[in-house]
């Protein structure tokens, strides 16, 4: 029986109050099992960026509890917050969030500088395969290969997890696949659990696990027995 | 209202914080114009009202004894509309508890009617009765200062005689507005008084009936006022007359002339100053600001709005808040400009007020902000509309940082990514942080250049009182009296140095221009009160020749070598040709010095005196004060403590109070500026800084990033801006400089520190309200926008 990396307890998130308040999440009960690649599906505004914000230590829940491992985030002040993103969490972002100032192999540098226990940046460039770019600037680098740094820089700290908010959204099919590749990659060499949230739903074929959301809600939790590799995904 | 306008008005109120920010940098530009030109137009304005309204002469003619039937030809000079003739003496009031008595000027009415010219206002109590000789009216100010009420007693020395008087009234004449005692440069209110009693009264004191001592003169419109000068000349000539003088060498109005001037010429020179760097910032901002919203302005002509619907829209964003600050500029102008006037009104003792504002003030002030406003809008628009739709509303590249790679390699081995990203920003935009960087050294130098001011004062008082003058006690004596009086005060006991000095009033004249004044001899080897050159170097006054103050050669546009004319206007009056030798530093007055055996030699008066500079012993001060008291010659005593304490009441009360104020403008500017540079480097790395709270720095690294670089930008700023402020001080010196006192350009490290200080304390207080807004930054809102 493996171990839950996640478990929230009547998670609720409300937006705005009065007449003009948004439930966005109705009181979430989930566990999210260690080591998985899980895919949050759902149509925008269900609620499933608004989990991975509050999992992700970027936002706090309204009320309800959310556990990293044993530990309740609802209980943590921002600095223990900003202590567990530094450790424990990378993130991936449709819009890569690089700094233009740096390049790849120091936007990688940038978060090693200040992790515990950091891989090499040049290793962590060389999983997403940009060995031969790592002194390019984002400005000279293409979507995908902005969002391999991304990846890179959020793996170089060995994260216990990684969380890609609608990693493939801004990108092609060829260099989305090649992205998703990096994601399965890391999960089975470094072993850390994936999140990727996503409303496309074909990528929910190389999950372990494909959780939808609908209205605040998880509306059902199904388990792949087989997964197809990001190569066989229909696009 | 059209979508578009409501559009402005959310976007105002989303931007409230940095709006109001630049409206306030530009309303203090605006407000310092309107305040200050209206401050001068209405104390311009009141005195003139005041002039009129109490008639005060045109002409002022002093004479030693002229009979009252020559009061006709005077009235019949050509241009002459009224002529007053009046009796006026010296005199000593004997105050109780008083160390020392105080000096006062006994001035005649008529009797029986009001005065045709120089009326009184009186402000408490009533008028003198003609057939009471012991009822007078006292000079406000000095009342006040004095502790004196109408029914109050006092007892004055007049012409050897002492008197008792009754005060039944309190006046105000716009002829003592400044009111300074004989010999004395510094106008007191406490040291100096005037006595209004009746003519015949007054006549009976001095032995003047039948006569007159002084003609006042009023001119009518369009007449030639040096041709009436020299007619009331050759007619008082033979009765004694010293030389009629113009209203504009009149001792009162000369010295109100001079603050008001020093209030015009700040008024001309500082404003423009701070608006154009209100200005400059302005630019910047919009600039930055128009830069940011590319993506909107992509969106609505994806809509079909055209180049010019889209540029009209964002100009009105400009101009709402380029004219909202000029508005409430204007309206923050009139209020300072009322206090300020009303500050002013009682300083110079005016008994009403016009207020009155200048309109081009407001003109050019508006005009000024939505020029630059408009300018900085445009340039950014221009690059804006050379986008298509598409490509302003794609995501944008990042932006391009590869030429910066190359250099500083060497540096990458000492620094962390997060100074490296601080460097690279600074480096890859210079024109950007070169327009900060400007922006923080003008408010550096505006800072800076008013502190260099403030000790300019400083300098002022400590050179004229403690380098200059090292005397204890000046005494002035009743008339140019033998040498044996110098004996006489250097026997007394307690009196450690005694140096004589001799005042000689003259009209010096080169060329056209003249200055009248007063030529002061010293002593040989004089060192109680020296003429000193720039480098404090002793001027040794020799056989031949006049030393002249920067101020009085600057006056004379004279220089050492040329020959001045010098027309004394005491004893024989001659008219000298002297060479000037040498050019003194003196901040306070417009003074001439030559050898006091020299001079008496001009005057063929050998051994003549009018006063001493005296050390003393401070423990035997009273017994002195009292035994200078009871010498015959002696008419006044000052201390040099009064005297310095009159004059840092001048300076921080009268046209150099104003300094305050732009200090206090200088440094709402200065802050306005480094919070702009703070506020708009943060609205463009907002996502930046996001991205490294989710990636797991702390707020105190992240704020470094930004903060960083406002640093760098601020410490580059600061040797830039000094030396801007160096150059800025002497304007800013020249507008606060006037006749009566100079103020330096003290060159002083510790004033360029303490602005540094200023700037470094706006740029952390800044950095403290943005570092604020970071912490509390929405992270996930930030991450989805895309810059």
């Amino acid at each position: 029986m493996k171990k839950n990396i996640f478990s929230t307890k009547g998670l609720t998130k409300v937006y705005g109050e009065g007449h003009s308040a948004v439930h966005a999440l109705r009181g979430v009960d989930l566990d999210i099992p260690e080591g998985e690649i899980v895919v949050l599906l759902g149509p925008s505004g269900s609620g499933k960026s608004t989990l991975l914000n509050i999992i992700g230590g970027l936002d706090r829940a309204t009320d309800g509890d959310a556990f990293f491992q044993d530990r309740n985030l609802s209980d943590m002040t921002d600095r223990e917050l900003t202590r567990y993103r530094r450790d424990h969490v990378g993130f991936v972002f449709q819009f890569y969030n690089l700094m233009p100032s740096l390049t790849a192999h120091e936007n990688v540098e940038l978060v090693t500088e200040i992790a515990r226990d950091p891989m090499d940046p040049g290793d962590a460039l060389n999983i997403v395969g940009l060995r031969d770019r790592v002194d390019h600037f984002p400005a000279q680098l293409s979507g995908g290969e902005q969002q391999r740094v991304a990846i890179a820089r959020a793996v170089a700290k060995n994260p216990t997890v990684l969380f890609c908010d609608e990693p493939t959204g801004a990108l092609d099919s060829t260099t989305g696949r090649s992205v998703l590749k990096v994601l399965r990659d890391v999960n089975e060499k470094l072993g850390a659990t994936v999140l990727i949230v996503t409303h496309a739903a074909s990528q929910a074929a190389m999950a372990d696990r494909v959780i939808h959301f609908a209205d605040g809600s998880v509306r059902e939790i199904v388990v792949n027995e087989t997964k197809l590799t990001p190569e066989e995904i229909d696009w | 209202m059209s979508p578009l306008d409501h559009k402005l008005l959310r976007d105002l109120w989303r931007m409230k914080g940095q709006a109001i920010a630049i409206g306030i940098v530009i309303a203090v530009g605006v407000a310092m114009l309107v305040m200050m030109s209206g401050l001068v137009t209405s104390l311009n304005e009141t005195r003139a009202a005041y002039y009129e309204r109490y008639r005060l002469a045109d002409v002022f003619a002093p004479v030693t004894r002229a009979p009252d039937r020559l009061v006709q030809r005077l009235a019949a000079i050509e241009g002459v509309s009224a002529v007053e003739p009046r009796v006026i003496g010296g005199a000593l009031i004997d105050l109780e508890g008083a160390d020392v008595p105080v000096q006062a000027q006994a001035v005649s009415l008529p009797d029986l009617r009001t005065p045709r010219l120089n009326d009184v206002f009186l402000s408490d109590g009533r008028m003198i009765d003609s057939d009471r000789t012991d009822e007078i009216l006292l000079l406000q100010s000095f009342a006040n200062a004095q502790g004196l009420r109408p029914g109050d007693r006092i007892s004055a020395t007049m012409n050897g005689a002492r008197r008792s008087f009754r005060i039944v009234g309190l006046a105000q004449s716009p002829e003592f507005l400044y009111t300074t005692a004989p010999g004395e440069i510094i106008p007191d209110d406490a040291r100096f008084g005037v006595i209004w009693m009746s003519r015949s009264a007054l006549a009976a004191a001095y032995d003047m009936e039948g006569a007159f001592n002084e003609a006042l003169l009023s001119l009518s419109r369009g007449a030639n006022e040096d041709a009436v000068l020299d007619a009331v000349d050759r007619i008082l000539d033979a009765y004694g007359g010293t030389g009629a003088y113009p209203l504009a060498d009149q001792i009162s109005n000369r010295f109100l002339s001079q603050e008001i001037i020093g209030l015009e010429a700040s008024a001309v020179g500082v404003p423009p100053i701070f608006l154009a760097v209100a200005a400059f910032l302005l630019y910047i901002v919009i600039n930055r600001m128009v830069q940011s919203e590319r993506e909107e302005i992509g969106l609505m002509k994806a809509f079909g709005y055209t180049n010019s619907e889209v540029g009209a829209h964002y100009f009105k964003l400009v101009m709402a808040i380029a004219i909202g600050g000029a508005l409430a500029g204007c309206l923050l102008g009139i209020a300072g400009g009322r206090a300020l006037t009303q500050f002013y009104t009682d300083y110079f003792k005016f008994p009403f007020l016009v207020f009155q504002l200048d309109p081009a003030s407001f003109v050019s002030g508006v005009s000024v902000s939505i020029l630059s406003a408009s300018v900085g809008g445009l340039m950014v628009l221009r690059s804006v509309f050379a986008l298509t739709p598409a490509t302003a509303m794609r995501a944008p590249a990042p932006a391009d940082y590869s030429r910066t790679g190359k250099m500083g390699r060497w540096l990458n081995a000492w620094l962390d990514q997060p100074s490296r990203m601080v460097l690279r920003r600074i480096t890859r935009q210079p024109g950007r942080m070169a327009g900060a960087m400007i922006g923080i050294a003008c408010g550096m130098a505006l800072s800076a250049s008013m502190i260099t001011i403030y000790a300019g004062f400083d300098r002022t008082v400590d050179l004229t009182f403690n380098v200059i003058d090292r005397s204890d006690v000046t005494v002035s004596f009743t008339h140019a009296a033998s040498e044996s009086t110098i004996f006489e005060l250097r026997r007394m006991p307690g009196v450690t140095l005694v140096e004589p000095v001799r005042h000689v009033p003259a009209v010096l004249r080169n060329g056209l221009n003249t200055y009248r004044g007063v030529v002061t001899g010293l002593s040989a080897q004089a060192r109680l009160f020296r003429a000193l050159d720039s480098d404090l170097a002793e001027i040794p006054l020799g056989e031949r020749g006049i030393v002249l103050s920067t101020a009085l050669a600057d006056i004379l546009d004279i220089r050492p070598g040329e020959m001045l004319t010098v027309e004394v206007r005491e004893g024989r009056q001659p008219d000298l040709q002297i060479p000037v030798t040498a050019v003194a530093e003196s901040l306070l007055g417009s003074p001439a010095y030559m050898n006091l055996d020299a001079l008496n030699r001009a005057l063929r008066e050998p051994g003549r005196v009018s006063g001493a500079y005296l050390s003393i012993d401070q423990a035997r001060a009273r017994e002195i004060y009292r035994e200078l008291q009871n010498m015959p010659t002696v008419a006044g005593v000052s201390l040099k403590s009064d005297a310095e304490a009159a004059f840092l009441t001048l300076m921080n009360t009268g046209a150099g109070a104003i300094r305050y104020v732009m200090g206090a403008i200088a440094f709402v500017i200065t802050f306005g500026i480094v919070y702009n540079a703070a506020r708009i480097a943060y609205a463009e790395r907002i996502r930046d800084l996001a991205s490294l709270r989710v990636i797991g720095f702390t707020k105190a690294e992240t704020a470094f990033v930004l903060l960083g670089e406002l640093a760098v930008v601020t410490l580059l700023a600061l040797p830039f801006g000094g030396a801007l402020g160096y150059y800025l001080s002497f304007g800013i010196a020249a507008g606060f400089s006037n006749e009566l006192y100079q103020i330096p350009v003290v060159f002083d490290l510790a004033s360029y520190g303490f602005a540094g200080m200023v700037v470094i304390g706006a740029a952390i207080a800044s950095g403290w309200l943005v570092k604020r807004d970071i912490d509390r930054a929405d992270l996930v809102l930030a991450l989805k926008t895309r810059e």
